[in-house]
């Protein structure tokens, strides 16, 4: 099925989501548009990756429709959802890359279990997804032996490695040292200009962020609280916002946890306040 | 009083819903089982960790306790003059229980407990849901071809326990005891019979091999995806899995008996 005549990709409608009781979305409405990269920021535990397991159908929503290329995700059968997820790729937060296997078999694991291509012909093709991250020379080695922002451009790798239409990256600058944060931050955009894709990056690196995407939502409490173009964002007087993006201590989002009285929690005595001379206490 | 009655109902209720989940996971798996044999290099694969890698503790195993059955039953059997049978005493022994009881013991902790870590850690790290996102069943390429691994294994281990334990009495027998070797085998012979004490330990050693699998696989597909969720996983493992044995072993041993 073709996506609507908006031309967006992904749209997410009105969606609630709870674990248990704790609601984790509440009424969030987005759209991604077809090939660009949209990035969904927020704080640690706001349900931005909630939100990537809903568009991949690990999660389903307890109200409204996810809808990816114009197919309701929630209505499909478990053959419906795999042949979704063949259009999909997603880099997990810390790469997932299988173990026991080499970088170059990694890469290959899909091109082996969903094609018949010949030996020959899978070889070119990793060759190719691993040239395209800089790691070429790292096909025999094993996960174990990559350093974190390595491995992350390797899983970056095996998550284009059969050209998804969707690619959702799940914090992919996360514990990375600046230049490796650079590099996956430009091969994430070049990607998805090299391959037409749409890409979706579910991040709190503001930096970076605002360097690569086309567009940003920023979640809160399970809402989205404000979204823009990148030039927007910058100039945005939405407290949230200015807080996040000049990384202010407090603000919408308090730097206190909700807790009692601290006085009493120490057991101090209550601290009067302070009456002027002459004052009526 | 309360706390403790309830502890008690709420450590019934969720034994009883872990062998109920258990029993849809078995069901889950048969129906997951196609790539497992369309595909049977990945079983193989398996194969060779959980049964290839288990050899030498189960040969070594196997050896040692034949060599003590050996020496146990010498130091009784002489008593009645009946030391030439001590082949008998061994072979039966070891075929009817040992072979199977022990090599499954062997097998939970040696085998089992590597399927739920290995597992465990697919899950901790996101491996298994990285799979399921590339459209790939992870029942039907992760877990079952490990259940088959360890219910085709276990009984090959067995028989090789059992084999090496009989080999062990007869060391001890001919060099030690000093028993013919002619007199050895052929009371070995003729007291054991194919059916009654072959066929019989290779039954339990096929429902112990699939017991354990479906046991170890379980636990590493339900283990918390923590460092310490896993290796309470591990653990439990190895504890049902001898508990289970045991019991089966009860069970089926009771079926067996001719009563003769």
């Amino acid at each position: 099925m073709s996506s609507s005549p908006s031309q967006s990709f992904v749209e997410i409608d009105n969606v609630d989501f709870s674990y248990g009781k704790r609601a984790i979305l509440k009424g969030i409405s987005l759209n991604v548009p077809k090939g660009k990269v949209v990035a969904i920021m927020g704080g640690s535990g706001c349900g931005k990756t909630t939100l990537l397991r809903l568009i991949g159908g690990q999660l389903v929503p307890s109200k409204g429709m996810v809808r990816v290329d114009g197919q309701d995700i929630a209505a499909l059968d478990r053959d419906g959802m795999y042949a979704m997820r063949r259009k999909m790729g997603m880099l997990f937060q810390f790469g997932a890359l299988f173990t026991d296997m080499s970088v170059f078999d990694n890469i290959a694991f899909q091109l082996r279990e969903h094609t018949t291509l010949p030996e020959d012909m899978i070889r070119d093709l990793v060759l190719m997804k691993l040239d395209a991250v800089g790691l070429r020379g790292t096909a025999k080695l094993f996960p174990a032996e990559l350093s974190g922002g390595m491995a992350r451009r390797v899983a970056l790798a095996r998550a284009v490695a059969l050209d998804p239409m969707l690619i959702m990256y799940d914090e992919p600058f996360a514990g990375l040292d600046p230049i490796s944060l650079s590099v996956v931050g430009q091969t994430i955009r070049k990607l998805n200009n090299a391959l037409g894709a749409t890409s979706i990056v579910v991040t709190h690196d503001i930096v970076e962020s605002l360097q690569i995407v086309d567009y940003l939502y920023f979640v809160s409490e399970g809402r989205i609280v404000g979204h823009g173009s990148p030039d927007e964002i910058r100039n945005s007087d939405e407290p949230f916002i200015r807080q996040f993006v000049h990384a202010e201590l407090d603000g919408p989002v308090p730097f206190h946890y909700p807790a009692g009285n601290y006085h009493e929690q120490l057991g101090l005595a209550p601290v009067r306040p302070v009456t002027p001379k002459g004052s009526r206490p | 009083m309360i706390d403790a009655i309830r502890n008690l109902g709420s450590r019934g209720i969720s034994s009883v819903w872990r062998a109920g989940a258990m029993a849809r996971f078995f069901m889950l798996i048969l129906a997951n089982s196609g790539m497992s044999f369309r595909r049977f290099q990945l079983t193989i694969r398996e194969i060779y960790f959980a049964g290839v890698m288990s050899l030498v503790i189960i040969m070594v195993s196997g050896l040692f306790i034949g060599m003590v059955l050996g020496l146990q039953g010498f130091e009784t059997l002489q008593r009645y003059n009946a030391e030439e049978t001590m082949g008998v005493l061994v072979a039966l022994t070891l075929l009817r229980e040992l072979g199977p009881v022990v090599t499954a013991l062997l097998f939970a902790s040696r085998a089992g407990s590597a399927i739920t870590a290995e597992i465990g850690l697919m899950k901790a790290t996101e491996q298994l849901k990285a799979m399921d996102m590339m459209a790939i069943d992870p029942m039907s390429r992760v877990v079952a071809p490990r259940f088959w691994a360890g219910a085709i294994s276990m009984p090959v281990l067995a028989a090789l326990f059992s084999s090496t334990g009989i080999f062990g009495g007869y060391l001890v027998a001919i060099l030690l005891v000093g028993i013919d070797s002619g007199v050895f085998w052929s009371n070995l012979h003729a007291a054991v019979d194919f059916r009654y004490d072959v066929l019989n330990g290779i039954v339990k050693s096929v429902v112990f091999g699939v017991a354990i699998s479906i046991i170890a696989t379980f636990e590493g597909f339900d283990a918390d995806p923590t460092a310490e969720g896993v290796a309470r996983a591990t653990t439990r493992t190895v504890v049902t899995s001898a508990l289970t044995v045991l019991l089966l072993d009860l069970i089926l041993t009771g079926f067996m008996l001719r009563g003769d």
